[in-house]
């Protein structure tokens, strides 16, 4: 996971080529110690395009987890406390959402929308918030009944100072190990859009959309499809690794 | 129990009419015109004319919602732009290669994660528990959309055992099923391996054992038995996983479900049917979680609603 990070940070700067160049005549050109992940259909190097992929995963999995967690954790804390009609409305919202499987919205949203990267971001997120939202409204749930919180509300602190002081730092935990698990998602989510055409479009080299252009030639070039899924695997490993290491910190009943 | 029923059948009712709501704003959501994005800029303004009448489209909103709803419920979904056909027949047509692929993908799954999990959880802590629970977790880090292509350049290109693409023969359905499965088995070995670690720490397997019950009976008839609960609950909800992953498998296999059919109908902006699909896709969902749920509440008496 450092290393994706260190190659989304520092990105093309690690190989001498340039991602986006040709060299035609080494088309599908296999790797060798200069092009050490070998070169795709238009002859670009397919290591400087993973690195720069590698940019794209990482804002895409930043972006929608930081979006979703802000729009859920604050939408949950707010069905969660108040309770009432906006819990009933927040709670129908969520169960609607939660009733289409995986990425199907996803797919539904960019469908319409049209494939591009901003649609892909607002699609993951408009799916994304939900799984924050009703962790929190469930964290938010508990956490009002607490005896300082209602000490608070007592000694007279109002609804927003409460949220923000006490609900929602008290939900905190639990969403950053949502977050870790859903940056993984995301990433995933990103490459599984463009890998189906409905993502990131080329030249822009996204790991889903190298693994798309890497299906015409499975038997001629295999690089293609080996070494972009492996950034993914990697990266995503990584990330659950975390989020299960932190899921289990979080736990009193591990210890 | 009949009242823990038939609560539960009237919260799926708001599910369903958001669900379809949500189905029937998608073509609206379409930016700019979206007759004319399924016909093209070039097309006729006769051409666009006709098209929006055809779908409805000149009528006000409230109109062509309870049209789309009486649609829904009575099984007239529309007709396919490209085709003509109707899309419930289409979708018809497809329905039974998803389902054989879910299928299988879903045993398959069962078959080599449920022992796998017992392994681990018997040996817990131990080397083998290790490797299981890092097995596993690797499964659930490895993308469909990388297995799939991986499988057919192993088996299909390289050792040339099965086919690449299409339907048709047993062998067609391996590389797909295993694709499909992966995951899920990854998450259901994991949910096993918990829930039977869990088990075997309880009191009555304890007093099975001091009554001289062997360790293989006292795991497979007590511990096993009694967590296959959860396990059962997380193949119910995993199977929204398997209906997505089926859309992205169907499409690296050519396999002709109706995860194909979406992805297609994408590419030709054919939005009837792309509506067609979400919407029966999101259902089967629904009615799946729900039929999950009831089984939970025969099961566990515990759960049922007050």
């Amino acid at each position: 996971m450092i290393l994706a990070a260190l190659a989304a940070i520092v990105g093309p700067g690690l190989t001498p080529f340039d991602p986006a160049a040709q060299d035609l005549p080494l088309r599908l050109a296999g790797p060798t110690l200069t092009h050490p992940f070998g070169l795709d259909e238009l002859g670009r190097d397919v290591l400087a395009r993973v690195l720069a992929g590698a940019r794209i995963s990482f804002f895409v999995g930043l972006t929608v987890v930081s979006i979703s967690a802000s729009i859920g954790t604050f939408l949950g804390a707010v069905a969660g406390y108040f309770g009432g009609v906006l819990d009933d409305a927040i709670g129908r919202a969520i169960d609607v959402l939660l009733a289409f499987p995986g990425l199907l919205l996803a797919i539904a949203l960019v469908a319409v929308l049209g494939p591009s990267l901003s649609n892909v971001l607002f699609a993951l997120t408009i799916i994304g918030w939900v799984g924050y939202a009703r962790l929190v409204r469930g964290q938010a749930l508990r956490a009002r009944e607490l005896e300082y919180v209602q000490a608070a509300r007592a000694v007279g602190a109002r609804a927003p100072h409460v949220l923000w002081r006490h609900i929602i730092p008290a939900a905190m935990p639990a969403v950053v190990v949502q977050a870790t698990l859903g940056m993984g998602g995301a990433i995933i989510g990103e490459a599984a859009l463009s890998f189906l055409g409905l993502g990131v479009q080329p030249p822009t080299p996204s790991w889903g959309t190298m693994l798309n252009g890497g299906r015409a030639h499975l038997l001629d070039a295999p690089h293609l499809t080996i070494f972009p899924g492996l950034a993914i695997a990697a990266l995503v490993l990584g990330l659950n690794f975390l989020g299960d290491g932190l899921r289990d910190a979080a736990d009193p009943k591990q210890t | 129990m009949t009242h823990f029923l038939v609560r539960r059948l009237l919260l799926t009712i708001p599910v369903l009419l958001g669900v379809t709501t949500l189905v029937f704003s998608l073509i609206h959501l379409v930016p700019g015109d979206p007759v004319q994005a399924m016909l093209g800029e070039s097309a006729a303004p006769q051409d666009v004319a006709e098209l929006r009448g055809r779908l409805g489209l000149d009528r006000p909103l409230y109109a062509q919602y309870g049209a789309f709803l009486k649609g829904v419920v009575t099984g007239n979904w529309g007709t396919s732009l490209r085709t003509n056909q109707a899309v419930t027949s289409a979708i018809a047509e497809r329905m039974p290669a998803t389902v054989e692929l879910a299928a299988v993908a879903m045993a398959v799954a069962m078959l080599v994660a449920i022992p796998l999990g017992i392994i681990a959880a018997v040996n817990a802590g131990s080397s083998v528990d290790h490797v299981a629970t890092t097995v596993a977790l690797v499964g659930i880090s490895v993308p469909g959309f990388w297995l799939g292509p991986l499988l057919a350049i192993v088996f299909s290109v390289v050792l040339g055992w099965l086919p690449v693409s299409g339907r048709g023969t047993l062998a067609h359905l391996v590389l797909p099923a295993i694709t499909l499965g992966a995951p899920l088995a990854a998450v259901l070995a994991r949910v096993t391996r918990a829930s039977v670690v869990e088990e075997l720490r309880e009191l009555y397997v304890l007093v099975a054992r001091a009554r001289g019950v062997s360790h293989a009976r006292a795991v497979v008839r007590h511990a096993f038995r009694n967590s296959l609960i959860p396990v059962v609950t997380v193949l119910g909800l995993q199977f929204g996983a398997v209906l997505t992953g089926a859309v992205i498998t169907e499409t690296i296999f050519s396999w002709p479900g109706v995860g194909r059919l979406l992805i297609q109908s994408i590419s030709f902006r054919d939005y009837p049917l792309v509506q067609g699909c979400i919407l029966l896709i999101a259902v089967t969902y629904v009615a799946m979680n729900l039929l999950t749920d009831l089984m939970y509440g025969l099961v566990d008496p515990r759960i049922r609603y007050d």
